[in-house]
């Protein structure tokens, strides 16, 4: 496991070398006014669903399993941490990790759609970056769709009794690198190229948004493996609560 | 050390050479400081492209907030976190020591 790890590791920095040239960009969420309202009003109206449910969960988590709210604040909290830390790419443009993995491994892909948004209007009003306007927008690629992508790979990797640590590096720096591809599909859609129409401008924002964030993609597993073997040791009673840990072993 | 310390300590130390190795391969790069870069790219696709709307906060100051500022509110987010991710950590391992103890 070990060895493919590292295969992996060394696969993609080789694919993030190759690209290395690529014009320097500010690789991170959709700015403010840069999604036509119409787009803005559909990704928005999209997250509905998603945080209603996410809310529901939330409040059952807090009835039900009182102990377990100290989790939950360590997922949001942590998620409020790594959204901050910009780092330098190999492709010459920074970006930041999501740290929505985390909490969609443990509590659901739901109950990150409301800390996701938490942390995305925080940026958006706070520190211009972001939007308003857009944040339906980065609300579906960062807390709906890569939270989704990471507890599917974690509730995969568990069921195929792949090795524990590998599963949640995995789970994390795909969710990762998923969010940022869903935001290269939605500037695309929104910005379609004229003589490639929407696929060649999706291709044209992969190549920039998924290729820079594949090193933060690393990071951020790397990251939250350490924090998930924290976790596993030091909060055992309210993991077994939500039924978290008794599944795993 | 235990063998979960070392693991700990061996992945932030590989991100740490994560975060220095694009210094020394694109090392005449800005990493990404304009913010009209990402625009750039949209420009390209959609010639004429006008953002219909503006940070919420530049639109309050009537412009960029100051780069300085920028970075001060940045590091509170960051300090909001982790506060809490290792005050709750804090708790969590002082509770198992006491608790074996006693």
């Amino acid at each position: 496991m070990r060895k493919k790890e590292k295969n992996l590791f060394i696969a993609l920095l080789g694919f993030a070398l190759i690209f290395s040239k690529i014009p320097t960009v500010n690789a991170m969420h959709i700015m403010e006014g840069y999604l036509q309202p119409g787009y803005c009003v559909a990704w928005g109206v999209l997250c509905i669903p998603f945080l209603a449910l996410g809310i529901i969960k939330i409040n059952k988590v807090v009835g039900e399993h009182r102990k377990t709210l100290l989790i939950l604040a360590m997922v949001g909290a942590y998620t409020f941490v790594l959204s901050s830390l910009k780092f330098p790419s190999v492709t010459g443009s920074s970006s930041h990790p999501t740290g929505t993995g985390l909490g969609a491994m443990i509590f659901g892909p739901n109950v990150m759609a409301v800390i996701g948004i938490i942390v995305l209007l925080f940026q958006a009003i706070l520190l211009a970056h972001g939007g308003l306007t857009t944040l339906g927008a980065n609300t579906f690629s960062m807390a709906i769709a890569g939270p989704i992508v990471s507890f599917g790979i974690y509730k995969l990797g568990t069921k195929l009794k792949w090795n524990r640590k590998v599963t949640v590096f995995l789970a994390a720096s795909l969710g990762n690198l998923f969010t940022y591809c869903v935001t290269s599909v939605q500037l695309g859609i929104a910005h379609p190229s004229v003589t490639e129409g929407i696929g060649g401008a999706i291709g044209e924002f992969l190549g920039i948004f998924a290729l820079t964030q594949i090193p933060l993609a690393i990071i951020e597993g790397l990251l939250t493996v350490a924090v998930f073997i924290g976790l596993e040791v030091y909060a055992k009673p309210e993991l077994s609560e939500i039924g978290f840990l008794k599944e795993a072993k | 050390m235990s063998k979960n310390t070392k693991i700990i300590v061996a992945l932030i130390l590989v991100c740490v050479v994560m975060t220095v190795i694009p210094f020394v391969i694109s090392s005449g790069s800005k990493f990404g400081g304009a913010d009209d870069a990402a625009g750039a790219i949209v420009e390209e696709l959609s010639p004429g492209y006008e953002p219909w709307a503006a940070p919420i906060l530049e639109t309050i100051l009537g412009g960029e907030l100051p780069g300085e500022t920028e970075s001060l509110l940045f590091c509170l987010q960051a300090a909001i976190g982790s506060g809490i991710l290792f005050y709750c950590f804090g708790f969590l391992v002082a509770r198992k020591k006491y608790l074996k103890e006693g």
